[in-house]
């Protein structure tokens, strides 16, 4: 690896910093260490950006990577290859793994696996309650001393009121966010699907909207109470992003994001018992996606997470009530969205890039999302001209279960950059060596 | 040809001389009523007739699957269903066998895409049906298409065979569908002969209503061109047709009502309720009967129940429908032939 590189010509774009100019970049020591015009680095590399978008690496506060324990749907090596892939530099990962991240041990070996096989910066989130059980704290000044950006017992909610309002007391004394899968477990039930006339047609069991809206009133009046600050996990429904504005007036610490799949799509994907459209919260009807669109447009959703969630085949090859929730959305979420907000005129898309990076990374005060001097070089090129096809050989996930598959989307990443040293270029890997941790 | 040559004919003054055929049947599977188009359902049920009158012969048994294989696959208790396609199978002359689930290797953690895979290396042409899962069927017939697949019951979502010996039951007794008024009872929201009656009863111009507590009725079935009525005299009053639906213990469990006792209080169909129906209405039921639950004994052998008519013209319906799919089958493999 050269010590420089130079991105010449790019159009760069960092609403953080709050510039969208031709310039020079240049990354020095792995940081970025200059912007301007005419810039002259003598033996840099130097990566030619004439009409191509540079902008900071996404950050993505929600991804599944499965290692430990599910290494058959993802691993730290490959999950952090489909980020690079789709232009994400920084990707924090939930614990509901096997075992449970809710030991300083478990996320000193994320840590450890993430610097050895990683090739994106990788910030493990801990379990509120041991085994993400729901029962009692794990013990998260321990685990935020070992490196827990966060806390959440994703995959399910903290289901107890009361343990909720401790471990956000608690919490707020350490300064870490508690993201909560914001749903009430007596009210999604056995529910695999949007309550609402298609599911009810194709005879499967249904999880009302009131499941989410109940528990993210409940996590908002907790929050106001304690001062703690609660992050709630893919919205899914209207009336959610109605309590979050209504909180966000009242001045209590809430923050929220969306996943791309809630943005694109509704409960019409599931028509054909397509599993792959199979995601918890459910997909939901169209009234829902044009609150959440505008909900991310106004800033009541702070920012997109994938909540990549990789399967494999086999599991997905079943009955829809028995194949697992979740989808893959690292490699394309930014062709995808692109495609389907920017390009429909529905948000500019210094706004898409702004909900992909500096506002991911406020939430859970990461040194991302931002192109200043001094800071690490993690950068994404982008390509507005070309395109995303989302076919098997171009998908870098161990897993491809996605109901975009053999979709094509508009924008493509071109290349991407960790710490100042190219990992990604279309199509390919170019980092064998780990450069996260 | 598009169709084997042996179908039966047909008696002149039958009312299924109303759905005379007009194109051929081109389906390979039967997955359910949804995605059948009119003229499909009328065809099937106009078919059911000839191969009634089989019953009647002293040999009971056509060639028309000679040579097929028909398995059934249930992986839920039937007796009823699995044996009334094991009739029709075998009346058609085909091989026919009962995979049994609870013995083989499902048991052994094989998933079910590589038990139907296996039955269908075993040399299988028809795969009858029952999953406790929606969609199942639909997701194996997109998966393995070779073979055809006949929906015997997935989920809450359809019971397509149900629905049309129930379509063909009432014909024969009202000598229509177009018009009539049809009231549905019971757990609508469970029930995947509900669906398919709804499904089918709509497109052929019945006018239906669904009858049961809010708890019980699916959201949005407005939309599907029903009418919903919680009170059951209000439900009742005028139809033609009363279909009623079993109920099950375990959803009393789940809290969709408090107890059997109130169920049979509130929508219990006795002879008190059925008059204010029309004077003619016929009542049917798709087995087995909670007797003295969602329907009263005198009610259930009165003389307005069809209940043991409706089992017999099961077999008859189920002879039709392979019938139609081996047509449909026959069809595609010339079309290949053809391009060879």
């Amino acid at each position: 690896m050269k010590d420089k590189l130079l991105i010449r010509d790019g159009r760069i774009l960092d609403p953080c910093e709050g510039r969208d100019e031709v310039a020079d970049l240049l990354v020095e020591g792995g940081r970025v260490s200059e912007i301007g015009h005419g810039i002259r680095a003598d033996g840099a590399h130097v990566i030619d950006a004439s009409g191509l978008l540079v902008v900071p690496g996404f950050v993505d506060i929600h991804v599944h990577l499965r290692e430990p324990g599910r290494e058959d749907k993802e691993t730290i090596h490959t999950g952090t290859r489909s980020a690079a892939a789709g232009g994400f530099t920084t990707v924090c990962c939930m614990p509901n793994t096997e075992p449970t991240l809710d030991t300083g041990a478990s996320v000193n070996y994320i840590r450890a696996v993430a610097a050895r096989d990683g090739i994106v910066n990788v910030y493990p989130i801990a379990a509120v309650t041991r085994g993400r059980a729901g029962e009692e704290m794990a013990e998260l000044g321990d685990l935020a001393y070992h490196g827990a950006i966060a806390y959440s017992d994703d995959g399910a909610p903290v289901r107890n009121a009361e343990i909720m309002r401790r471990a956000l007391q608690y919490t707020a004394m350490l300064d870490k966010v508690i993201m909560n899968h914001s749903e009430v477990l007596e009210l999604v039930g056995d529910g695999v699907a949007h309550h609402g006339e298609i599911a009810e047609r194709l005879g499967l069991r249904t999880v009302p909207s009131a499941a989410e809206s109940v528990c993210v009133a409940r996590d908002i009046e907790l929050a106001d109470a304690t001062g703690g600050h609660v992050h709630i996990c893919h919205v899914s429904t209207a009336r959610a992003c109605e309590l979050i504005a209504d909180a966000k007036r009242r001045g209590v610490r809430v923050t929220a994001e969306v996943t791309p799949h809630h943005l694109v799509l509704t409960d019409e994907a599931i028509a054909e018992f397509d599993t792959m459209a199979r995601v918890s919260p459910p997909l939901r009807s169209a009234e829902d996606r044009a609150a959440l669109r505008e909900a991310l447009r106004d800033g009541t959703i702070d920012c997109v997470a994938t909540d990549h969630a990789p399967h494999t085949d086999i599991e997905k090859d079943q009955p829809f009530d028995q194949a697992p929730p979740g989808m893959i959305g690292l490699d394309f979420a930014f062709a995808l969205l692109y495609t389907e907000l920017v390009q429909t005129g529905f948000m500019p898309l210094e706004l898409l890039i702004r909900r992909m990076t500096c506002d991911p990374a406020r939430i859970l005060h990461l040194k991302a999302g931002r192109l200043r001097e001094g800071d690490p070089a993690d950068i994404a090129i982008l390509d507005l001209n070309a395109t995303t096809p989302v076919i098997r050989k171009r998908v870098f996930s161990k897993s491809f279960n996605t109901p975009f598959r053999g979709r094509t989307f508009n924008g493509a990443v071109a290349h991407t950059i960790v710490a100042g040293q190219p990992v990604y270029r279309t199509g390919e890997i170019i980092a064998d060596v780990a450069v996260g941790g | 040809m598009s169709q084997p040559k042996e179908a039966p004919a047909q008696p002149g003054d039958h009312p299924v001389k109303q759905f005379e055929p007009v194109a051929p049947f081109e389906r390979r599977h039967l997955l359910g009523i949804e995605p059948l188009s009119r003229a499909e359902i009328e065809r099937i049920i106009h078919d059911t007739r000839g191969f009634k009158d089989v019953f009647t012969r002293s040999v009971k048994k056509l060639p028309t699957l000679q040579g097929k294989t028909v398995v059934n696959l249930f992986f839920e208790n039937s007796t009823r269903t699995s044996t009334s396609f094991e009739l029709a199978a075998k009346r058609l002359s085909a091989d026919f066998s009962n995979f049994a689930v609870a013995r083989s290797s499902v048991s052994k953690g094989e998933s079910l895409l590589d038990t139907v895979k296996t039955i269908r290396a075993l040399g299988a042409d028809f795969i009858i049906m029952r999953h406790g899962s929606s969609g199942t069927p639909a997701m194996l017939a997109q998966q393995l298409p070779e073979l055809s697949f006949i929906n015997a019951g997935d989920g809450c979502h359809e019971h397509p065979t149900q629905a049309l010996l129930d379509m063909y039951t009432i014909l024969e007794k009202k000598g229509r569908i177009e018009g009539l008024t049809v009231a549905i009872v019971g757990d609508i929201l469970h029930s995947r002969v509900a669906r398919s009656n709804i499904f089918g009863l709509v497109k052929l111009g019945a006018k239906v209503r669904v009858i049961g507590p809010p708890t019980l009725i699916p959201s949005g079935i407005e939309k599907w061109g029903v009418e919903v009525f919680h009170r059951v005299r209000e439900g009742l009053k005028g139809v033609d047709v009363v279909n009623v639906l079993r109920i099950q213990m375990e959803r009393m469990k789940a809290n969709l009502f408090p107890s059997i006792r109130e169920y049979k209080l509130l929508y219990g169909i006795n002879r008190d309720r059925l008059r204010v129906a029309k004077e003619d209405a016929i009542l049917l039921h798709p087995g087995p009967v909670n007797r003295g639950l969602e329907v009263d004994q005198d009610v259930a052998d009165g003389p307005q129940s069809c209940i043991e008519e409706q089992v017999t013209n099961g077999v008859a319906t189920r002879m039709a429908v392979l019938y139609l799919l081996m047509g449909a089958r026959a069809v595609d493999s010339d079309k290949k032939k053809g391009e060879a």
